[in-house]
């Protein structure tokens, strides 16, 4: 097998005896982001110095004896998660040039673990998209099929990961900006409960929602990018105070007598027939590891999306106020102060960012605050509830991720209200804070990856990733790579 | 035609802690522009506000020494604008859900007391500096200040004076500096004041449309301000005209408010809920504890003064609006000084020559013993109350001792009544037509017999002594 192809796991192995050498590890990486990624367009940033540097700084420690789950591990960050002295575009004109003087605390995390940062991973700009075609330098395309999108806003992650131009990548979630390019792409992406990992050099798009997660290309790797980028962190005052479990340990325990919700909202007309299928097959296969699927109901599912529209840009259109060209970032000179403002933002900001902050800024405007925002709020707590009702009975909850695979590029642009509509499974739990996974579960007749989705009871990812697992080590979705 | 004025004022305070609201900068005042800075306060992507305790406890402070209710329940809104020196294009305040509300505090103006509601207290995030350098065509931007923790202070539109208006801003300042919270310096900008005001006719329920004033950065121009600007509505409404409600800055270089923007052109803030910090909910246990370590407020103090030192209520108002002149003058009587005699000379000689100097009483070189020992001196007839005002001012000046300066500057007072009967002798030989002239009624003269004697012994004439002396050698 090409190392490029290794699980994190896998090459843990080989690092730790010596087998393999972290330089080498990163060397195949870097040539296989030289051989595709002009094609596939993973990637904003390649840190090829960078990584060989922190891949012979991995090797020596190995050489020392060190030992962590992420030493020397290739790994990619979206491009909206701040990485120190190394430039962080979100996608945007606007932060074209901008370089943290910090890190973010889930790159620091992996830092202390001595991974090896492949590079910068593309986005829809600023994370509001669901298909990475609102991305200021260039649209990533789906590694299955290259005429498809790879899903949103994580979809650089998403494609580097499934075409292995990294081991695994850190993406951002704020209304299935990890879960759906995860389904698109075929491989498992997981949103953990909002407080769970802290935000600290995120670049903020709706600071209630958002949360950063792994995509990885098996449910055990998952796990080991959870347990090195959990926990309390003192620069973000929303992350929980809760004890992080070893994800890890959660693997590999049968899981008969669990009940499974299917929550009937999510099985409507309109769900593509691949997508039913394939979800239909995955509980039956669930079910006969031992699980019980109980038909349960979340009723405020309908004003999800619209909730979520009215919240997510309200609160983009404030975080997205800083982007003023005073203090870094592009500046456009203008007559006056005001012009200055307007040539800035206007030339800085792609359409798609635009369209939110205008719709951000007149939701939250006097007369129109109540019928709106406060509104959404409201919606917002009987989405909570919808959930907390429904984990009284059950275990956890498996929906489609995505109501359709992979869409062609182009075919949604247009269109912004069929785009909002492709994260119609995956919103409700930003809303509700608890965690989802998306994980390989078939695919279409077309060949495109169809994702299974689970979700689980706030801060119990560890339930979440048991289910996944075994649902994974029953099937050889996972096993398939896209041909490239 | 009279009219009534209607004020509410709106303080901004900057807590004195060490650290900004949000992050580890230092909040001194006065260094290199941006030097105090760091992403979180330059408002860098991706970072997060992370709530000072002790600028909550500050304000939780003023509140429990303003007779506010602290709530339970409190929360941060973003109040959102563009302006270059707010980095992140809002700022973090509070909108519903303050920390405190409904307080008061007690002003005395003219010797009547007058009780003034605060509506509420919250606390939010400074801005930075704008800098615009004739030497540039561009502005400059300072963010030293940005992300200092402000205290927000709201009246009640309880006031109907400058003059009222001025003694709540003096008051506040003198608790805020009591409970060591906030400096009181105005000039540095670490309290800054707007008002609203309005006017209407006497006993009118209804109140006029008003117009808020900013800029008015020392007492003395609060109180400018708005007698102008009471001047102008009346003059307005005189002339059948209407108030526009705006916002106007007070210029005190020509003495007038104009206009900077009206209701119209004023802002939407869009307030909402600050997603990034958790609303604060408090341990009763916690409040209390501040509660517990509040010292003597001023108020209190004042009544002490009145009951426990017999002073009259003007002087305890005096006294008490500095806490360090409170101290220095309880000090002075915890040695043995009269409290009367010790206030008349602290805000006599001591106030006239710390403002002459434009010191404070910290760093004045009199001590409370020093005053005690020189008013025994007085007491004992070694030195006249006259030359008592020199010794004090040679304290003042070198932080000698009483004693020590009567002693080498040979100040004692003369008491020898014949000594001084030779001079007062001397003076009656040298001035005989005035002795003439006094005897045929010019009974001032006397002071003219007096000034004489003192002038040939320095002032060191027992005065007692030489008045009587004249009286029996004249009658």
């Amino acid at each position: 097998m090409e190392l490029y192809h290794l699980s994190i796991e896998e090459a843990r192995r080989v690092l730790d005896n010596g087998e393999l050498s972290p330089v080498e590890l990163a060397n195949s990486l870097l040539d296989r982001i030289g051989a595709l990624d002009d094609e596939i367009c993973s990637y904003i940033t390649v840190t090829k110095e960078k990584a060989l540097e922190q891949a012979r700084d991995a090797e020596k420690a190995l050489k020392e004896g060190v030992r962590h789950p992420l030493l020397g591990i290739p790994l990619a960050i979206k491009d909206n998660i701040c990485t120190k002295d190394i430039r962080t575009t979100c996608s945007s004109l606007i932060l074209e040039n901008f370089v943290p003087p910090y890190d973010s605390t889930a790159a620091k995390k992996l830092g202390e673990q001595g991974y090896v940062l492949t590079g910068k991973t593309n986005l829809d700009e600023f994370a509001m998209g669901s298909s990475t075609e609102n991305a200021a330098f260039g649209r990533t395309k789906n590694p299955w099929d290259k005429a498809r999108v790879p899903g949103g806003s994580s979809g650089g992650s998403a494609a580097a990961v499934a075409s292995s131009q990294c081991l695994a990548a850190l993406g951002s979630d704020t209304g299935g900006s990890i879960r759906q390019p995860a389904a698109f792409c075929g491989v498992v992406g997981l949103k953990p409960t909002y407080g769970r990992v802290s935000r600290y050099g995120l670049v903020a798009f709706a600071s209630s929602l958002d949360q950063i997660g792994p995509i990885t290309r098996s449910v055990r790797d998952s796990a080991i990018v959870m347990n090195a980028i959990s926990g309390n962190d003192r620069n973000d005052s929303t992350s929980a105070e809760v004890d992080v479990p070893d994800f890890s340990s959660a693997l590999g325990h049968d899981i008969k007598g669990m009940k499974f919700g299917i929550p009937r909202e999510y099985f409507r007309e309109g769900l593509d027939r691949g997508v039913e299928d394939a979800v239909a097959a995955a509980i039956k296969q669930l079910e006969s590891l031992g699980a019980h699927p109980v038909e349960i109901s979340l009723p405020h599912t309908e004003y999800a999306v619209a909730a979520y529209y009215i919240l997510a840009t309200s609160e983009a259109s404030s975080n997205l106020a800083r982007y003023d060209g005073v203090k870094y970032g592009l500046r456009v000179d203008g007559e006056d102060l005001s012009e200055m403002y307007r040539k800035t933002r206007e030339s800085g900001f792609g359409a798609e960012v635009k369209r939110r902050i205008i719709l951000g800024t007149y939701a939250l405007s006097s007369g129109y605050y109540d019928a709106y925002y406060k509104k959404a709020q409201q919606v917002r707590t009987l989405v909570v509830q919808d959930f907390n009702k429904a984990f009284e009975d059950v275990d956890l909850i498996v929906t489609p991720t995505t109501p359709a695979p992979a869409f062609k590029a182009g075919d949604k642009t247009d269109d912004p209200l069929q785009m909002y509509l492709t994260d119609i499974f995956t919103i409700s739990l930003n809303l509700a804070g608890v965690p989802g996974i998306s994980i390989p579960c078939g695919f279409t007749s077309q060949d495109l990856p169809v994702g299974l989705q689970i979700i689980g009871k706030h801060f119990d990812e560890a339930t979440v990733l048991k289910a996944a697992y075994a649902y994974e080590q029953a099937t050889e979705w996972h096993k398939r790579k896209p041909e490239i | 035609m009279q009219y009534e004025a209607v004020i509410g004022l709106e303080i901004h305070a900057q807590l004195l802690t060490e650290t900004k609201i949000f992050c580890g900068c230092s909040t001194t005042f006065g260094a290199e522009p941006n030097t105090h800075s760091c992403p979180v306060c330059i408002g860098m992507p991706g970072v997060l506000p992370v709530m000072n305790r002790k600028a909550v406890e500050y304000v939780v402070r003023t509140g429990l020494a303003t007779n506010c209710t602290i709530s339970a329940y409190s929360r941060f809104a973003r109040k959102n604008y563009f302006y270059p020196d707010l980095p992140k294009g809002y700022q973090i305040s509070q909108y519903e859900l303050p920390l405190c509300e409904q307080g008061f505090v007690v002003i005395t103006v003219e010797g009547v007391r007058k009780k003034i509601g605060l509506t509420r207290i919250h606390l939010e995030e400074d801005a930075g500096k704008n800098i615009h350098d004739g030497a540039v065509s561009e502005s400059l931007i300072d963010l030293n200040r940005a992300g200092v923790p402000l205290m927000e202070i709201v009246s009640e539109p309880d006031l109907r004076s400058p003059q009222e208006a001025v003694a709540f801003v003096r008051k506040l300042r003198t608790i805020v500096r009591y409970i060591e919270v906030c400096d009181g310096n105005m000039e540095q900008g670490s309290l800054r004041c707007d008002a609203n005001i309005s006017i209407r006719r006497p006993g009118e329920k209804e109140l006029g449309t008003k117009t808020e004033i900013k800029n008015m950065n020392s007492f003395r121009f609060i109180e400018k301000a708005l007698e102008y600007e009471i001047k102008r509505q009346t003059k307005v409404l005189g002339e059948g005209g209407r108030i526009v409600q705006e916002t106007r800055l007070w210029d005190s270089a020509r003495g007038v408010t104009e206009s900077m923007r009206s209701k119209e052109e004023a802002h939407d803030y869009r307030y909402f809920p600050d997603p990034d910090l958790m609303p604060i909910e408090f341990e009763k246990s916690w409040v209390d504890d501040i509660r517990k370590n509040i010292d003597e407020l001023p108020d209190a103090r004042q009544e002490r003064f009145i009951t426990q030192y017999k002073l009259p209520e003007q002087d305890a108002v005096f006294l008490i609006a500095e806490k360090a002149v409170a101290e220095w003058l309880e000090q002075a009587v915890s040695l043995g000084g009269d409290p009367k005699t010790v206030s008349n000379w602290v805000q006599g000689e001591l106030t006239r020559l710390l403002n002459e100097e434009n010191l404070s009483v910290e760093q004045c070189l009199v001590k409370p013993k020093h005053l005690v020992e020189m008013l025994e001196l007085i007491d004992k007839g070694t030195i006249s109350g006259k030359i008592a005002k020199t010794v004090f001012e040679e304290m003042f000046r070198t932080g000698g001792e009483p004693r020590a300066i009567v002693e080498d500057k040979g100040l004692v007072q003369m008491s020898d009544e014949k000594g001084i009967e030779t001079i007062v002798d001397d003076v009656l030989n040298r001035n005989a037509d005035a002795v003439e002239r006094y005897k045929s009624g010019e009974a001032k003269l006397v002071s003219f017999f007096v000034g004489q004697v003192m002038k040939e012994t320095r002032g060191k004439a027992n005065p007692k002594i030489v008045n009587e002396l004249f009286r029996k050698k004249l009658n």
